[in-house]
């Protein structure tokens, strides 16, 4: 179907002769992508944000807006989704970057380095189904390490698996893809760090904490502050590992989306699934924006590829 | 660069830490997937292992997921690669809108998208028909911002300009321009952008499981309610074969373009 478009708006300006063939005619390419992308991006963006201003009868009004804003349930889920977000983008990033910096001195292209980068790129997309029963397998119910702590520590929580399903739970579990997507992110940051910075500075009798105070640091904090912010929304977003783990619940606001969408005891409400995916969006938003002002000044000194 | 005795403790420590988070889990799952249930407690069982390619439903799951994967394929290189290239090419004032709407899905978390589709979602299943298409379709759009990334630096690294007129000149349509010439000289872009296509397709989870379609991942959620030990075996399967996948494709930049994105 696209090709068809091309080849008419092609022919028909190829007959003028013109260099360069811009033409009216010439927007007619862009047609296909532009409904294809409206049908399926731009619709259910617009349907969101203006639903969140309407009710469930279509009419518009703020109320739903408003009682979402002041439900003590909806605001319990936004504040602990923000706090698994912070908590994993924080733990995440520092974490992944001192992994990130353990690779980059190592020799590049050994065994080790195309290891530690092949099994990061798997884990980052490891959220959902399966890092749920990996973790089950290791602390749950006849898991590795319950049976272990069983045996040997049995008075510690790890003898319980109860923990798994709390706060903490949640956040040991999202670390574990935000450490290697964290690699991925500040791999190739740290490798553009360029050498002759360092050996500046050991030519002037600096100390390797020295140079990681004075140099590295202060060069890398924009990217690393960067990357923290793509964790916070990789985690903000993220809805699959908490649903397998704590089925149908108000706990996070995701969860909560998908609860208000879906319920099938009759209590199904898609005005107030928008208002929260509308909430959603405005925090995402926000952290992208911070993201793009922080990479603004990376770019002065990090050479892209 | 010679390393300290201090940087080499430092550095071994926090691969040794990391190390041990990453691997417990995954040694946990060979573990557990092997681990004898009832009475005979001692020893090792590989029947779970051994059942995975009984799984009638997971074998029909995979088929859908790859299916899927294999429309959204066909989406990027027929659809999205040939806008980008006419764009760039024809149309210089759609530039930058054209990046805009490509970076839109990154502000759009994936469970939002699954709201604003579920009526017209509801539509389509329900006057047309159930088909992979138009979930291949929001999945498309889901991966645009990294599509658009591996694109347009593949795009940004060839002259297109002085490469479509020489094939002007010499008599090619423009469908050759795009396909036969400008396509094939930015490869290893849609190379990978199509790499990105099937990881995000198979490991997809919120989308299909609202949407109820039965994919990979929602039939080993499935599996999980049931037998515990089959579904830690498949994960643990799939997972080595990425990553063995991953390890034999000889490139080295791969890990770059993958989360290569910036909207700066």
């Amino acid at each position: 179907m696209t090709q068809i478009q091309y080849k008419g708006t092609g022919s028909a300006s190829g007959r003028t002769g013109s260099r360069y063939w811009r033409s009216k005619s010439a927007y007619l390419g862009a047609l296909p992508f532009l409904l294809f992308s409206g049908i399926f991006l731009l619709y259910p963006t617009w349907n969101v944000i203006s639903g969140a201003f309407k009710d469930n009868y279509g009419v518009t009004s703020t109320a739903q807006l408003k009682s979402v804003f002041n439900s003590p349930i909806a605001r319990g889920a936004f504040s602990n989704s923000i706090e698994l977000s912070i908590k994993t983008a924080i733990v995440g990033a520092i974490l992944g970057g001192l992994f990130a910096w353990a690779i980059s001195t190592g020799k590049q292209g050994g065994m080790f380095y195309k290891i530690s980068v092949a099994l990061s790129s798997v884990l980052a997309q490891f959220g959902g189904v399966m890092l749920v029963f990996a973790f089950l397998a290791t602390f749950g119910f006849n898991g590795l390490v319950l049976t272990f702590a069983t045996r040997f520590f049995p008075s510690t929580f790890l003898s319980d698996p109860s923990w798994l399903y709390s706060m903490n739970g949640l956040a040991v579990l999202y670390t574990f893809f935000q450490i290697p997507l964290m690699v991925l992110v500040f791999l190739p940051t740290l490798e553009n760090l360029k050498p002759q910075w360092r050996e500046a500075s050991d030519a002037l009798g600096g100390k390797f904490y020295e140079y990681w105070l004075r140099v590295g640091i202060p060069i890398l904090t924009p990217s690393f502050a960067g990357a923290a912010l793509l964790l916070f929304v990789n985690s903000f977003s993220a809805y699959a590992t908490a649903s397998i783990l704590i089925n149908l619940s108000d706990f996070l606001t995701p969860l909560q989306i998908a609860t208000a969408l879906t319920s099938e005891t009759g209590g199904s409400n898609p005005a107030e699934a928008k208002v929260l995916s509308f909430f959603m969006v405005i925090v995402v938003v926000i952290a992208m924006t911070l993201y793009a002002l922080v990479r603004r000044n990376v770019s002065k000194w990090e050479q892209r590829r | 660069m010679k390393q300290t005795l201090g940087v080499k403790i430092w550095r071994w420590s926090i691969i040794s830490i990391v190390a041990f988070y990453l691997l417990v889990p995954l040694y946990a799952m060979l573990d557990f997937s092997t681990k004898p249930f009832g009475f005979a407690d001692t020893g090792r069982t590989f029947s779970a292992w051994a059942t995975i390619g009984k799984q009638e439903d997971l074998l029909q799951a995979v088929t859908r997921s790859l299916i899927t994967a294999a429309i959204v394929m066909a989406l990027i290189l027929f659809l999205v690669v040939p806008t980008a290239i006419w764009v760039q090419l024809k149309l210089p004032l759609l530039r930058r809108p054209f990046e805009l709407l490509c970076l839109i899905p990154l502000a759009i978390p994936a469970i939002v998208i699954v709201v604003g589709i579920a009526p017209l979602y509801r539509w389509i299943s329900i006057n047309l028909s159930e088909s992979p298409i138009t979930l291949a379709g929001v999945y498309s759009m889901l991966i645009l911002p990294y599509t658009y990334r591996s694109l347009s630096a593949a795009l940004d690294a060839v002259d297109i300009h002085t490469l479509a007129e020489a094939a002007t000149t010499l008599g090619a349509g423009i469908s050759r321009v795009i396909f036969g010439i400008i396509m094939p000289t930015i490869k290893t872009g849609i190379i990978n952008g199509s790499f990105i296509a099937i990881a995000l397709v198979l490991g997809e989870f919120t989308i299909s499981n609202i949407l109820n379609f039965k994919t990979f991942q929602v039939v080993i959620a499935q599996i999980g309610r049931t037998n515990g030990q089959v579904a830690v075996a498949v994960s643990l399967a799939s997972l080595l074969f990425v990553l063995v996948l991953l390890l034999l494709i000889p490139n080295k930049k791969r890990h770059g373009a993958i989360l290569d994105v910036d909207i700066a």
